[in-house]
This record gives structure tokens, C-alpha cells and sequence, in this order.
């Protein structure tokens, strides 16, 4: 995975990037478009250079300029798939799959095979078609095979959902999600949309000015109430690692578990046991300082404020620990006060089952929160 | 279809060689010229950019004068050329066609550049990031997606050197079977008596060589628009 400490300026823009990402997986770089993602990534890449620092990647060190290394980009191993694929015009499908392939040597092998790629990503029916008259999901998941196909140690994947509708999105997630789980292959991930990085990442690394603000487990990055202004009011909320643990067939309902804590969600379509990834936003959480009754919402979760944030606009931020987990929850600053909250108070966090997000993960995140 | 004399056929037939000859061997520098001027930035850029202009705006008798002056036998290069190779150009089929491949030089730059400028550098990073080196890179992207430019400007650049006069008779003369391409025998053939007959047939088969060069010119552009989909 990237080790990476580095510095550069493009223009007025500066860059002085630290980030040393142990384990593999996925991991995401979030941040506003501007903030320097897709340059970081260019710089793992070689298509752009460092003026200072490092770059390693899977122990490999591929640019040091104290030591004067630079690999170049025809050397990195890199898979790099591009916003906007970037398929060669005047090659037909297969024969842009196994254009990095030709090139990559028995050497270098990782045993990534053509025709499992072709099965991964399901493009069977393309192979024979030029890249002219693919759709965008089509095009994405093309450039993913034919990065992957390079025997990459690391594949790049620079907003490949950036430019493609809803509907694409949709059809194309499926494949990303299977990518790293069937391949072995470490990803990293830029995007600037919070439901993307909460269904595909282990890790997450938030990239503001050129800078890495933060990084760590998803529910425990998506969680610090610091990080507030830079994930954008409507997308905040925790993200909480569970297990399934039961269905109840009857109400159609299935029960989560986290950190000796519960909570009922609308049925999902796993075997218990499962890895559920759930997200809670911050404005459908509500807080209560006694246990309510008579109350519609399925989960109460008891726990206790660990940060708070008083903004001087109508909200308050507030961190709620509830069995070793973070919830975070946005009320307005006037039930704060009436409520006389403070850190260390006592409260219930009520949430709707129905406002939960739910999103099964093909495996436990390798950064997950022992909780 | 009418009868044509030996000496007519000559002609055309020389004409087709080095207009054939001249293309293929500007085609390679036209490359490189191209590339530089789509590509790069230099000192003296303009400059180089003027001078491959300039056949297309000097009266050709100039450039072929020119090439006189440079390569003619008391010429500087051209004494040269003589003395170490024994090459001699004026009078010659060689410079006739190198006549002809400095007039249709600008045209195939042109014509190649728009397609160099029109190539997105985008694909140009993708295949160095799926290993490929830059001789690789060319061959395999860059020339394949610049070759309907290449293929367009090259007919052109064919069908104006089989109508190269000036330079032509300038720089390599007048001399039949061995400079005297279709236009010189038509200019040849109106300046002798009763050579009406020889003008009008080489000037038809002119016409009919310069349309079939802009219609096959029309019909690759064509062609390559529709297989990339652009």
C-alpha cells in the first residue's frame, strides 16, 4: 500500500502529502474537487513529479529524491484507470484489455488471467467492439481490465464514477466492489462523493488543500466531529461497522450488531453473520436524556457525548459513544441548551430504522474498529 | 480513350514516379516537423514554422531558384554532393522530385498537424502507465490515430506534385524523360507547333488524376471519421 511523503507545487497550488496506509484494501482519498486528489494519485503514477519526499508503494520505493530515484511511469506497475477511461479509439475492446498485458512480462506476473477479467467485469459480449458505441459504465469497466490486466501492484482509480449518470453509477458499483475482494490487488480510490467512499473503502484518507487531514478506518474518520466542514453538512454522518446477526421474517427486519449494541434495520438480503456496513446521518439521529416511551423509532441506543461541537449558526454537532462506536448526531443549538448537554452526558440516540443505510461488504474492513 | 505516344507516356509515367518518390520521402520529416510544431515549444518555433510555410507562399520559380543557388553544380552543398558522392541534382530526376517534395512539404505538414493536434495526450499517458515506451507509444497510438491525416495529406500532397511547374523547371529543367514531368510536357507541347493534340490529352489525364487525388483524399478522411467515431 502507498507510503507516501511528499511535497510539490502546481502553479499557486501547493501539495505536502503524508500518508502511510499499512493495510490493504481499499482506500479512499475524499475531498472537494481542487484538494489535490487526482495530483496525488498523478504523482504515485509519475505523471507528475515530486519536488521533494518519497513515494513507496507495496515496499517498492518509486521515487526518492534524496536518493535520486525516479521510476518512470512505463516501470511503476501501476494500474491507472482515468476519469474518463481513456480506451485506444482504434482498438477494438480486446485488444485494449491486453494492451498493458502484452507489455507487462512473464516476470512481473501476478497471475491476473484474461479471461477471468473478462468474467470479473463481465465483458464477454464487448471484446469484439470498438470503444466507439460503449456506453460509460461499459468504457469504466473496460479501463479497469485493461489495468488490471497490466499486473498492476496498485490500481489507481481516479473518479471512475465521476462522469457516468445515476443508472451507470449503479450498474457499475457492483463490479468495484467484487474488484478488490476477487483480485488481491490494493486500490486506491478518489472521489468526491461520501456514498461511494462509504460502500467501497476500508480506509480513508480526507485530502484538503493539498494536505491529508485525516486518515483511518472509515467509521472512525466519518465519525470526528473536526472533520465536519470538510465532508459538507447533508453528507455527514457515521459510518458503523456491524455483524448480522438475525432476521426477523415476521416484520421483515434485521438485527445488527456492534460493540455489544443492537439496532434493528429494515430486512437485508444476507445470511447472518454478514458484514454490514451501516450509515446513520447525522440529521436523522435524535437525542433524549431520559429512556422515551411510546416511541415509534426501533433503535435507543444508550451511550454518553464525547464531542461536541456548538456551531453559532442554529445546529450543534455532537459525537455519541454507543458500544465503543461513534453516532454522530445534528440538532439544533436551542434543544442542546434546553437540554443542558455537555460532554460526558448521558443520552439516548434514537434512530429510525427506516433512515438507516445499509450496505452489505463482501468481507470485514481490514481497518475496522474492535469496538 | 485516345492513343498516346510514347513520348506522352513517358511523361506520365515519370510524373507518377516522382510525385510518388517526393511524398514518401517527405513524409517522414513532415512527421517530425509536425510533431514539433503540434507538440513542443522551442526557441525559434515561428521561425520554423514560417520556413515550412514559405513554398507555399513564394512564387515556385523562387524555390526553385533557390534550390539553384544552394544545390546547383558551384553551389555550396550542391558542389559538395558532387565532389564526395558524385550526385549531381540539376538536370536530374532526383531533383526533380526534390523539387517537388520541398513544394508539397507545408501540405503535408498541415495536414498531419491538425490530426497531431487533435490526438488527446490522454491516451498518450495511458499507455505509460500499461508499460508502454515512447517508440512503442508511437507506433502503436500516436501513428495509428494520426494515419487518416497522414493518408489525407499525402494524396493531396500527390495530387499537387503531379502539377509542380515552377520549381520543377527552375531547379531541374526541361528534359524529356527525365525531368519532364505532365505539366512541363503540356507547357512543351503548347509551345510547339501542332502540339495541340499532346497538350489536350496530358491535361485531361491531369484533371482526371487530380480529382481521383481529392476524391481519395475525401473518401479516407471519411472513412477514418467513421471508424473512430469522431
Amino acid at each position: 500500500m502507498p507510503q507516501l511523503d511528499f511535497r510539490m507545487t502546481q502553479g499557486t497550488f501547493a501539495l505536502d502529502v503524508k500518508l502511510d496506509a499499512a493495510t490493504g484494501g481499499v482506500l479512499a482519498l475524499f475531498g472537494r474537487s481542487g484538494a489535490g486528489k487526482t495530483t496525488i494519485v498523478r504523482a504515485i503514477a509519475g505523471l507528475v513529479r515530486p519536488t521533494s519526499g518519497s513515494i513507496k508503494i507495496a515496499g517498492r520505493m518509486l521515487f526518492d529524491a534524496a536518493a535520486g530515484i525516479d521510476v518512470p511511469t512505463t516501470k511503476r506497475r501501476i494500474g491507472y484507470v482515468f476519469q474518463d477511461a481513456r480506451l485506444f479509439p482504434h482498438l477494438r475492446v480486446a485488444a485494449n484489455l491486453r494492451y498493458g498485458l502484452a507489455r507487462a512480462g512473464d516476470r512481473n506476473s501476478k497471475g491476473i488471467e484474461f479471461d477471468a477479467v473478462v468474467e470479473l467485469l463481465g465483458l464477454r459480449d464487448l471484446l469484439a467492439r470498438p470503444p466507439f458505441g460503449l456506453s460509460g459504465g461499459e468504457r469504466q469497466r473496460v479501463a479497469i481490465g485493461r489495468a488490471l490486466l497490466a499486473q498492476p501492484d496498485i490500481l489507481l482509480l481516479d473518479e471512475p464514477l465521476a462522469s457516468l449518470d445515476a443508472p451507470r453509477k449503479a450498474e457499475l458499483l457492483p463490479y468495484l466492489e467484487a474488484l478488490n475482494l476477487r483480485t488481491n490487488v490494493p486500490i486506491v480510490y478518489v472521489s468526491h462523493a461520501l456514498d461511494e467512499v462509504v460502500r467501497l473503502a476500508d480506509t480513508l484518507a480526507i485530502v484538503d488543500g493539498g494536505r491529508i487531514a485525516a486518515h483511518g478506518a472509515v467509521a472512525d474518520v466519518m465519525s470526528r466531529l473536526d472533520l465536519r466542514p470538510l465532508v459538507g453538512r447533508f453528507e455527514a454522518g457515521a459510518a458503523i461497522d456491524t455483524t448480522l446477526l438475525r432476521h426477523d421474517t415476521a416484520y421483515a427486519l434485521s438485527y445488527l450488531a456492534f460493540g455489544g449494541s443492537e439496532i434493528a434495520v429494515p430486512q437485508i438480503d444476507a445470511e447472518p453473520g454478514a458484514f454490514v456496513r451501516v450509515r446513520i446521518r447525522a440529521r436523522d439521529v435524535l437525542l433524549a436524556t431520559k429512556r422515551l416511551e411510546g416511541l415509534s423509532a426501533r433503535n435507543i441506543l444508550a451511550g454518553h457525548i464525547v464531542d461536541l461541537i456548538p456551531e453559532t449558526g442554529a445546529y450543534a454537532e455532537l459525537a455519541v459513544l454507543v458500544g465503543g462506536q461513534r453516532l454522530v448526531a445534528r440538532i439544533t443549538r436551542a434543544a442542546l441548551d434546553a437540554l443542558d448537554l455537555a460532554l460526558g452526558s448521558p443520552v439516548f440516540a434514537v434512530v429510525k430504522a427506516v433512515a438507516i443505510e445499509r450496505i452489505v461488504r463482501l468481507r470485514d474492513s481490514p481497518g475496522r474498529n474492535a469496538g | 480513350m485516345p492513343d498516346f505516344t510514347q513520348a506522352e507516356l513517358a511523361a506520365i509515367g515519370l510524373s507518377l514516379r516522382i510525385a510518388l518518390t517526393a511524398v514518401a520521402a517527405a513524409l517522414p520529416p513532415a512527421i517530425l516537423v509536425a510533431w514539433l510544431l503540434a507538440r513542443r515549444d522551442f526557441p525559434g518555433k515561428a521561425l520554423l514554422d514560417a520556413a515550412v510555410h514559405l513554398p507555399l507562399v513564394l512564387p515556385p520559380v523562387v524555390v526553385g531558384y533557390a534550390l539553384l543557388l544552394l544545390l546547383g553544380v558551384r553551389g555550396p552543398l550542391g558542389a559538395w554532393l558532387e565532389a564526395e558522392f558524385g550526385i549531381r541534382l540539376v538536370f536530374t530526376a532526383a531533383g526533380a522530385t526534390l523539387a517537388n517534395a520541398v513544394m508539397v512539404f507545408p501540405l503535408l505538414v498541415r495536414a498531419i498537424r491538425i490530426s497531431v493536434e487533435a490526438l488527446d495526450p490522454g491516451l498518450d499517458e495511458a499507455a505509460r502507465t500499461l508499460g508502454a515506451g515512447a517508440l512503442d507509444r508511437f507506433f502503436t497510438i500516436s501513428l495509428p490515430l494520426i494515419a487518416p491525416g497522414i493518408l489525407a495529406g499525402a494524396v493531396i500532397a500527390f495530387a499537387a506534385s503531379l502539377g509542380e511547374f515552377g520549381a520543377v523547371i527552375t531547379f531541374a529543367s526541361n528534359v524529356p524523360g527525365e525531368t519532364q514531368t505532365l505539366p512541363l510536357a503540356i507547357y512543351a507541347a503548347t509551345q510547339s507547333p501542332g502540339g495541340d493534340a499532346t497538350a489536350a490529352k496530358l491535361a485531361a489525364v491531369s484533371l482526371a488524376l487530380a480529382l481521383g487525388g481529392l476524391v481519395l483524399a475525401e473518401a479516407i478522411a471519411k472513412h477514418m471519421r467513421k471508424r473512430f467515431g469522431r
